[in-house]
C-alpha cells in the first residue's frame, strides 16, 4: 500500500497491461496451433515424403510439446530474437525493422493531419450543434465510417494518381530517400488513412464535448454572465480534455490496424504488407511476430488512454 | 467599480427590483412518433418583488416555478423560451437585452442557487475560484477583496474552517456544505436578487434546518431580494415575506405568508396547507407479532462495517410500524434483509410464527406471497413493456393459478379498489401519472393477498397532494383487509399520519422504538429530539423557535 | 402505412437500397443477365447496352458478377452476424443474470480477445486454417460476438438492477421469466440497432479479408474479392474495381442510416423537451 492513490492506480493499470500482453502472446501462439496439419506439412506440401517431414519437424523443433515451444518463442521475443522465416529462411527481426519504421512513419504522418483536423471539426460541430454545419459534418462522418478502406484508397488513386497524375499511384520508398520525396510517396496512403480515422475521431470528439456541455456546471457558468468563449476555455475544456485525449489515443490504435489494408492498396513496404504476404504463404513464425507487435502497439495505446483518464480525474487527483 | 454602482443606482431609483408582467413561456416537445409541437409552460403570470424582500414560489412538479425563477435571468433551460410579457429587473426589460447586456445582468444583478450544488460546481476547479469568479468577471472587486468577502460569507453561512474551505475541490465537501458554498457564491458579487431553486430539497431534514437558517440570515444581513422556489409550503413559510401559489403554469393565489398559511383563499391552497393533517388514531391490538426481526446485523458484500447493528422490532397484525431515519440510517437495508434480498450476518426473521430462511432462495412461495413490497420509484418498479393488466394479473397467475376471464375480473376488482377504472387495464406504465403508477404498485401487492406489505418511501417521490391520496388509500385498505405495513420513510409528517408504532433509526442502530404516542412524547433521546425539532412546521416563525430551542439545548448540555 | 410516412428521408433511402440489394442477392439467378463466372467478352470492356457495367479483368459481365458477389457477401455477413448475436447475447445475458465468477471469467476472456485487433487476430488464424466459407463465418462470428457480448451484458446489467426485476425476484419468478419476460423486452431496441452496426462491420470485415486475398477464394468472388480481381485496372484508368467497392459502401451506408434511425427512435421513446 502507501503512495498516492493515483500512482497506485496507474501502477495497477500498467501491471494489468503487461499481463494482458502476455495473455495476448499466448492467444496468438494458440491461434496458430489449431491447424489440422502442422507447419512442416504446409511448407513441404502434399507430396512430401514422411522422412522429409520428419527431418523438417526435428529441425523446427516441432516434436517438442506446445508449451515448451511457447516458452522458447516467448524467451526469444523478450531477447529480441523473433525467429526465422520459413519461406525464405531470413531472420525476422532484420527484415521487420525497416518495415516497422516505414509503417510508423506513415501512421505518424496520418496522425499529424488527422488529430488536429478531427478535433477542430468536432469542436465546430459541437459549437453549432444541430445547425446546418453540424448536420453536414455529422452526416458526412456517419457515411465515412461505413466506407471500406479500399474504396477510399482506390478513389484517391484513381483521381489523383491516374486522372490528374499529380502523385505516384504506388508508394515506393527505399533507404536513403530524401525526406521530401518520401513525403510525396506517402501522400496518398497517408490521406486515405487520415480519412479512415477522421470520421470516428470527429464523432467521438463531438460527443465528448457535448457530454461536458450538458453538465449543470456549464449552466452555472452561463448564469454567472460568462461569455461563450470563457465558458469553453475555463469550464468546458478542463473537463473535456481527458475524454478528447482518450478518443484520440483510441483512434490511433484503430489507425495502426487500418494501416494493413492501406499498405496493400499502395504497395507500401510496411508491416501490414509484410503480414499479409506471409499469411498467404502460411509462414507462421512471421505471422506470430508481426501479430504480436500489432497487439503490443494496440494494448499500449489503450493503456495510455486509461492512464490519461486516471490522471485527468480531479476526484482521483485530490483525494478527500 | 464606479461604473457598476452607477448603472445599478440609476436603474433602481424607481419601481420594484423585479417586475414580471403577463409572462408567457413555451417549449417545443418532441414526443416519439409525433411531429414536434409547442406547449405552454407558464401562462399570464405577473409578480413584483421589492428590494430586500423574499417571494416564495410554490407548486407541484410541472407548476412552472423553476422556469419562472430562471426567467428573471432571461434564461430558458433546454429549449424553453419566453414568448410573451415583460421581465423588468431594476426597471429595464431584460427580454430586450442583447447577449452582452444579458451577461452584465447575470452574476452581477441576479444570481442563482441550484437544487443540486454537487452538479452545479465544476469538479476541476477549487471552490474559491468558482465562488469569486462572477465578482472578478464583472470587475466588482479585486481578487483579494473578493476572497476576503467569500471567507466572510463562508463564516456567516456556518461553514467549518471558513478560511481554508475555499481551497478544497467540490467532491471534498459534503452536500449540505456545498449548498452553503453555492449560496456564498451567489452572494459574493453582491447582487440585487438571488433565485433559490429548491436549495434544501436534496438535503436530509436535520441538515436542511441549518442550511435554511443560514440562508435566511444571509438574506437578512445582506438585504438582497430573493425568489425562493420550493414544493414544500412549510419550508417556504419560514423564509419568505410573500408566497405565490402556482399550478400548471398559472397563478392560483398570492399573498402575505401569514395569510396564505392561516387564511388561504383558494381551495387548492387550502389543500396544500392541510395536506399533512391526516387524523389517524393509534391502534394497539397488542396481539402476537406477525413479523419479527430479531437482533439483525447486516453488511453489504464483504465489507467490514455493518450497516445494521442488532436491530430488533415487531409488526403486529393490522398495524403499521413506521421506520424513520435519514439517509445512511440503514432503514432501506432493513427492508432488504426482511425480504431476503440481503441475508443478514446475524439474527433471524420470524413470520407468522415460523422462522424465515435468511436468503430469498430458501423461502417458500407462500412466504414470498404473504410478504409484499412497494417501492419508492413506481415508474421503475413496473416493467415498462407490460400492461397494467399483466402487472396486476401476474401475481394472481403466479400464486393462485387464476387465468383468463377470472383473472380479468379480479384485475378489474383490484383496479376498483385503488380507485382507478377498468379502462386502465390496457395501458402501459408510461401512460400513467405518478400517483396512478403508485396505485398500480399497491394493487400488485394486494393481488398476492399478503399479510405484511413493506412500503419503502412510497410517497417521497410524489407531490404532497398525491402523496396524501396514497396515504389515505393505504389506511383505507388496512381497515378493509387487516394487512400490516412496515412503513419506511424519512418524513416525520408521514409517520405521524400513518403509524401505530415507530422505530427511529440512526447510523444502523435502533435509537427509539415503541407505540407512536410514547415515541413522540418527551423525554426524548438526543437524536429523536434533533429529528423531531428539524421537521418544518406549517407555522410562521417556526424556524426561529426551533433554532433558539436547539441553542438552549446545547447550552444546557 | 402511417408508419412509413414517418420514416425520415435518409432512413427511407437507406431502407430502399438495402431491400433492393438483399432482393437482388436472393433472386440472383433470375435477375442477373448472365452467369457470374462465364467469360463473355474482351477484358475490361466499357459499359454498353450489352454489358450494363462493362466487363471485368477476364471478360465476365461485371453486373452479373456484382449480383452474384453480393449474394456471397450478404450471405456470409448475415451468417456471421447471426452467429455473433446468438453467441454474444446469450453469453452476455447469462453473465449479467448469474453475475459472480461466471461473469468474471467470461468478461475477462472477452477483454483478452478484444485486446488483439480483430483484423490481426483473424489474419493470424487464417494463416493456418483454409479460408472456406464455414471457417470464415466461424472466425468472423466468434471475434465479433465479443462486441455483442459487451453490449448485451451492459444493457442486461442495467435492467437487472431495476426495481421491476427485483420485484419479480421477490415474487419468486424463475430465471426463465426474468430473462425472457422482464429483461429481453427492454433490451431489444438497443440490440436491434446494434444488429445493423454489426452487419456493416461484418460486410466491411469480410470485404477487407477477401481484398487481401484471405477471404472468399477464387473462382468464387464476393465484392471484396472483385475489387482485388480488378485492382490492376485502376492504374490504366479503368474504374471496374471501384464498382464493387462502391456497392460495399452503398450497402454499409444504407444499413447505417437505418440503424441510426432505429437507435434514435429508441432513445426518443423516453420523450423529452428541448433539443432532440
Amino acid at each position: 500500500m502507501g503512495g498516492h492513490p493515483v500512482i497506485r492506480l496507474i501502477a495497477q493499470r500498467i501491471a494489468l497491461g503487461i499481463l494482458l500482453l502476455f495473455a495476448a502472446s499466448l492467444l496468438i501462439f494458440l491461434g496458430t496451433e489449431i491447424l489440422p496439419g502442422d507447419v512442416a506439412s504446409s511448407i513441404l506440401g502434399q507430396a512430401a515424403t514422411p522422412q522429409a517431414l520428419e527431418n523438417l519437424r526435428n529441425e523446427l523443433g516441432l516434436n517438442e510439446p506446445a508449451y515448451i515451444r511457447y516458452f522458447q518463442w516467448l524467451g526469444g521475443v523478450l531477447t529480441g530474437d523473433l525467429g526465422t522465416a520459413l519461406s525464405n529462411r531470413m531472420d525476422i527481426a532484420t527484415s521487420l525493422w525497416p518495415r516497422l519504421k516505414n509503417t510508423l512513419f506513415l501512421a505518424t504522418c496520418a496522425a499529424i493531419v488527422a488529430v488536429p483536423l478531427a478535433i477542430i471539426l468536432g469542436l465546430v460541430a459541437a459549437r453549432y450543434k444541430n445547425g446546418l454545419v453540424d448536420r453536414t459534418i455529422s452526416g458526412l462522418a456517419l457515411s465515412a465510417t461505413s466506407l471500406p478502406e479500399f474504396f477510399i484508397g482506390y478513389v484517391l488513386m484513381y483521381f489523383f494518381a491516374v486522372y490528374l497524375g499529380w502523385l505516384p499511384s504506388v508508394s515506393t520508398v527505399h533507404e536513403g530517400m530524401a525526406f521530401g520525396d518520401r513525403l510525396r510517396a506517402i501522400a496518398l496512403p497517408a490521406t486515405a488513412l487520415t480519412l479512415v480515422v477522421l470520421a470516428h475521431m470527429m464523432r467521438m470528439t463531438r460527443a465528448a464535448i457535448l457530454n461536458v456541455m450538458q453538465s449543470a456546471y456549464i449552466e452555472t457558468a452561463e448564469l454567472k454572465g460568462l461569455s461563450g468563449s470563457e465558458i469553453i476555455r475555463r469550464h468546458a475544456l478542463p473537463n473535456a480534455i481527458a475524454p478528447i485525449v482518450n478518443v484520440v489515443v483510441l483512434n490511433l490504435a484503430y489507425l495502426v490496424v487500418g494501416v494493413v489494408v492501406i499498405e496493400v492498396i499502395f504497395v507500401y513496404p510496411g508491416m501490414g504488407q509484410y503480414l499479409v504476404d506471409h499469411v498467404a504463404r502460411r509462414d507462421v513464425p512471421v505471422v506470430q511476430a508481426v501479430g504480436l507487435i500489432f497487439a503490443a502497439v494496440y494494448i499500449g495505446l489503450n493503456l495510455i488512454a486509461d492512464v490519461i483518464s486516471i490522471l485527468a480525474n480531479p476526484r482521483l487527483r485530490h483525494r478527500r | 467599480m464606479p461604473d457598476a454602482t452607477q448603472t445599478r443606482d440609476s436603474a433602481s431609483s424607481t419601481g420594484p427590483l423585479l417586475d414580471i408582467r403577463n409572462l408567457r413561456i413555451e417549449a417545443t416537445v418532441y414526443p416519439p412518433d409525433e411531429p414536434p409541437h409547442d406547449i405552454t409552460i407558464v401562462e399570464d403570470v405577473s409578480l413584483q418583488l421589492e428590494k430586500g424582500k423574499v417571494l416564495g414560489l410554490i407548486g407541484e412538479s410541472g407548476a412552472g416555478k423553476s422556469t419562472i425563477g430562471l426567467s428573471a435571468m432571461a434564461y430558458g433551460r433546454g429549449g424553453v423560451r419566453i414568448t410573451g410579457g415583460e421581465v423588468l429587473v431594476n426597471g429595464r426589460d431584460i427580454r430586450q437585452l442583447n447577449p452582452r447586456g444579458l451577461r452584465h445582468l447575470r452574476g452581477r444583478e441576479v444570481c442563482y442557487v441550484a437544487q443540486s450544488a454537487a452538479a452545479a460546481f465544476n469538479p476541476a476547479h477549487r471552490l474559491m475560484d468558482q465562488v469569486v469568479e462572477a465578482t472578478l468577471k464583472h470587475g466588482l472587486a479585486s481578487r483579494a477583496e473578493a476572497e476576503e468577502r467569500a471567507r466572510e460569507l463562508f463564516g456567516k453561512l456556518g461553514l467549518p474552517d471558513p478560511d481554508n474551505i475555499g481551497q478544497r475541490y467540490p467532491h471534498q465537501v459534503s452536500g449540505g456544505q456545498l449548498q452553503r458554498v453555492m449560496t456564498a457564491m451567489a452572494l459574493c458579487s453582491e447582487p440585487d436578487l438571488i433565485v433559490f431553486d429548491e436549495p434544501t430539497t436534496a438535503l436530509d431534514v436535520t441538515t436542511q434546518i441549518d442550511v435554511l437558517a443560514a440562508i435566511k440570515d444571509a438574506i437578512r444581513d445582506t438585504g438582497v431580494g430573493a425568489l425562493y422556489i420550493t414544493h414544500d409550503l412549510a419550508v417556504v413559510a419560514q423564509v419568505s415575506d410573500e408566497i405565490m401559489v402556482l399550478r400548471h403554469g398559472k397563478l392560483v393565489e398570492q399573498g402575505e405568508t401569514r395569510q396564505i398559511i392561516e387564511q388561504p383563499q383558494e381551495e387548492y391552497t387550502r389543500q396544500l396547507v392541510s395536506v399533512r393533517k391526516i387524523d389517524h388514531e393509534e391502534k394497539s391490538s397488542g396481539g402476537k407479532a406477525i413479523l419479527a426481526a430479531k437482533s439483525i446485523t447486516a453488511a453489504y458484500g464483504s465489507s467490514t462495517s455493518d450497516v445494521l447493528k442488532e436491530v430488533s422490532l415487531e409488526v403486529r397484525p393490522g398495524e403499521t410500524l413506521a421506520v424513520v431515519g435519514e439517509s445512511g440510517s440503514g432503514k432501506s437495508t432493513l427492508a432488504r434483509v426482511i425480504t431476503g434480498l440481503l441475508p443478514p450476518r446475524r439474527g433471524s426473521i420470524e413470520f407468522d410464527g415460523r422462522k424465515l430462511s435468511k436468503g430469498l432462495e430458501g423461502r417458500s412461495r407462500d412466504d414470498l406471497r404473504e410478504l409484499q413490497m412497494i417501492y419508492q420509484m413506481a415508474d421503475v418498479a413496473m416493467n415498462p413493456r407490460h400492461t397494467v393488466a399483466t402487472i396486476i394479473g401476474r401475481p394472481l397467475e403466479f400464486y393462485f393459478g387464476i387465468r383468463g376471464r377470472e383473472r380479468d375480473e379480479r384485475v378489474a376488482e383490484l383496479l376498483d379498489k385503488i380507485e382507478m377504472g377498468e379502462g386502465f387495464a390496457d395501458r402501459y406504465p408510461a401512460e400513467l401519472s405518478g400517483g396512478q403508477k403508485q396505485r398500480v404498485c399497491i394493487a400488485r401487492a394486494l393481488a398476492a393477498d399478503p399479510k405484511v406489505i413493506i412500503c419503502d418511501e412510497v410517497t417521497s417521490a410524489l407531490d404532497p397532494l398525491v402523496a396524501h391520496g396514497i396515504l389515505d388509500l393505504l389506511l383505507q385498505l388496512q381497515e378493509e383487509k387487516q394487512v400490516s405495513y412496515l412503513f419506511i420513510t424519512h418524513d416525520l409528517a408521514t409517520v405521524k399520519a400513518i403509524a401505530d408504532s415507530i422505530a427511529v433509526m440512526y447510523q444502523g442502530r435502533l435509537v427509539r422504538y415503541g407505540p407512536k404516542s410514547e415515541v413522540l412524547s418527551p423525554p426524548f433521546d438526543d437524536y429523536t429530539q434533533l429529528l423531531l425539532s428539524s421537521v418544518p412546521e406549517m407555522e410562521v416563525g417556526w424556524l426561529e423557535k426551533a433554532i433558539s430551542s436547539r441553542r438552549m439545548e446545547s447550552a444546557g448540555n | 402505412m402511417a408508419f412509413l410516412r414517418r420514416v425520415p428521408f435518409g432512413a427511407a433511402i437507406g431502407l430502399v437500397i438495402t431491400v433492393t440489394m438483399v432482393l437482388a442477392a436472393i433472386l440472383a439467378p433470375w435477375v442477373a443477365p448472365y452467369p457470374g463466372s462465364q467469360v463473355l467478352g474482351g477484358v475490361w470492356e466499357p459499359a454498353s447496352s450489352q454489358y450494363l457495367l462493362g466487363t471485368d479483368n477476364l471478360g465476365r459481365d461485371l453486373l452479373s458478377r456484382l449480383i452474384y458477389g453480393g449474394r456471397t457477401t450478404i450471405f456470409i455477413a448475415s451468417m456471421a452476424t447471426a452467429l455473433a448475436f446468438i453467441l454474444g447475447s446469450v453469453l452476455g445475458f447469462t453473465a449479467a443474470v448469474f453475475g459472480g465468477w461466471v461473469d468474471q471469467v467470461m468478461s475477462r476472456l472477452v477483454d483478452l480477445l478484444m485486446s488483439i485487433p480483430t483484423l490481426i487476430f483473424a489474419l493470424v488464424i487464417l494463416s493456418v486454417l483454409p479460408s472456406t466459407i464455414p471457417i470464415l463465418i466461424l472466425v468472423m462470428g466468434i471475434l465479433d460476438s465479443t462486441r455483442v457480448y459487451r453490449l448485451s451484458r451492459a444493457v442486461a446489467v442495467d435492467i437487472n438492477v431495476m426495481d421491476f426485476v427485483e420485484a419479480a425476484k421477490l415474487r419468486g419468478e424463475g430465471r426463465g421469466w426474468i430473462i425472457f419476460r422482464e429483461i429481453l423486452p427492454n433490451a431489444l431496441s438497443p440490440l436491434v440497432a446494434e444488429l445493423g452496426l454489426r452487419f456493416i462491420f461484418a460486410v466491411l470485415f469480410l470485404s477487407a479479408l477477401s481484398f487481401l486475398g484471405l477471404g472468399v477464394q477464387p473462382p468464387h468472388a464476393d465484392w471484396g474479392g472483385m475489387v482485388r480481381e480488378n485492382r490492376e485496372g485502376i492504374v490504366f484508368g479503368i474504374a471496374a474495381a471501384l464498382i464493387p467497392a462502391g456497392a460495399i459502401a452503398a450497402l454499409a451506408i444504407s444499413v447505417n442510416l437505418v440503424a441510426d434511425w432505429v437507435l434514435r427512435r429508441t432513445t426518443d421513446l423516453k420523450g423529452g423537451r428541448g433539443d432532440a
